[in-house]
């Protein structure tokens, strides 16, 4: 853990707020070096993530089989509030992780589910095929990666599916502002 | 120029994936950091960040039972034992703007979306160990000031100011959280 430097707190008061001013508590942990410092470790990160990359194969086929039993429960139990969650979660680390396994399109999919499963006014009146190809997609896209011929077919897949979901969206959501101004919107989350 | 010298380092990651887990534990390892706690949960979490004391916290949003959101408001308790001030970074799949918004108002300092990258997570750990901000605390706040530039051409309503002050009426953290958009 670092030294912090913990001096006094500076806080002054204002009619509705406090502004409260610490010295950095981890200034210690700074270190200037010159120009010519080769240590690059973003660089040396990139190469141990490059390390891992040949379970990247074995994790994606873990999380699409995740989603695979999570809808497989759907189907037998019905939407819950349990079962709506599970499939959401398994959606969305795949979301999250599929660009960084090497799978971006399974990850574009996966966020198309996402926006689905968020936005449609209710599950039970989602086409049921609309989900269950999302989810064959995600699968295929999966198993069928190493086919050369597939990584342009997976993109298209899924902006096909992306454009058939945002059709429903905005057509089920038409007098729900709200929630079409959250499907429209672009991302604002800072870039990597 | 500046390095960080993780080894100095202690971070709390907090996922439930677990690969997600092992990549975060082999970035932060490969930056040169020796001390990384993990949990996958924020009940668990909020356990080890009173007892490791963690000099950053990183973690994901959606998570069973007691999620990142939660966990940033249990940490940002100026009333509470513990240190309020430690620097958390979000990392989540979540990059709707009203997400965000909701993230930075629950008094996470960094938000960075997934997919990860080595970059993307060296920038914002830099960030809070080098540029940390001000801490705000008002009646339904306390966190890093969420205002990261000033602007002289600012012409809305002055909300804080020394004399009358507007007051804003607003729902609670956790109710904004959960309301669908």
């Amino acid at each position: 853990m670092a030294k912090h430097n913990r001096g006094a707190l500076e806080i002054k008061a204002f009619a509705d707020h406090h502004v409260i001013t610490q010295p950095n508590p981890l200034s210690s942990v700074l270190r200037r070096v010159g120009g010519k410092n080769l240590d690059d470790p973003v660089a040396r990160a990139e190469k141990a993530l490059a390390g891992l990359s040949g379970q990247f194969k074995n994790w994606m086929s873990i999380e699409a089989d995740r989603l695979s039993a999570a809808h497989a429960t759907i189907l037998r139990l019905g939407f819950t509030d349990e079962t709506c969650e599970e499939l959401f979660r398994a959606a969305h680390d795949i979301k999250g992780d599929a660009a960084t396994f090497g799978y971006p399109s399974a990850g574009a999919a996966a966020d198309s589910l996402c926006r689905i499963i968020e936005h449609a006014p209710e599950l039970e009146r989602v086409p049921s095929n609309l989900i269950a190809h999302h989810i064959s997609a995600i699968q295929a896209i999966v198993h069928e990666r190493t086919r050369l011929d597939t990584v342009s077919m997976a993109g298209e897949l899924s902006r096909e599916l992306r454009g058939v979901a945002d059709e429903y969206l905005t057509q089920a959501n038409r007098d729900r502002p709200e929630h079409l101004e959250a499907i429209l919107a672009p991302s604002i989350a800072p870039g990597n | 120029m500046f390095r960080i010298d993780f080894n100095k380092l202690r971070f709390l990651v907090c996922d439930d994936n677990p690969h997600m887990r092992r990549i975060l534990r082999t970035l932060l390892h490969s930056f040169g950091a020796r001390e990384v706690y993990e949990s996958e949960d924020g009940a668990t979490a909020l356990e080890m960040y009173s007892h490791y004391v963690p000099d950053i916290v990183i973690t994901d949003w959606s998570m069973p039972i007691f999620d990142g959101l939660e966990l940033a408001q249990m940490i940002r308790q100026p009333e509470l034992k513990g240190n309020p001030f430690a620097p958390i970074i979000m990392l989540t799949g979540h990059s709707e703007k009203r997400r965000v918004t909701v993230a930075r108002d629950a008094g996470v300092t960094e938000f960075l979306a997934k997919p990860i990258s080595a970059k993307g997570l060296y920038q914002r750990i830099l960030n809070v160990v080098a540029n940390p901000r001000p801490f705000i605390k008002t009646k339904t706040y306390f966190g890093p000031d969420r205002r990261r530039n000033s602007s002289n051409a600012y012409i809305g309503p002055e909300r804080r100011v020394g004399g009358e002050v507007e007051v804003l009426q607003q729902p609670s953290l956790l109710d904004k959280a959960r309301t669908p958009v």
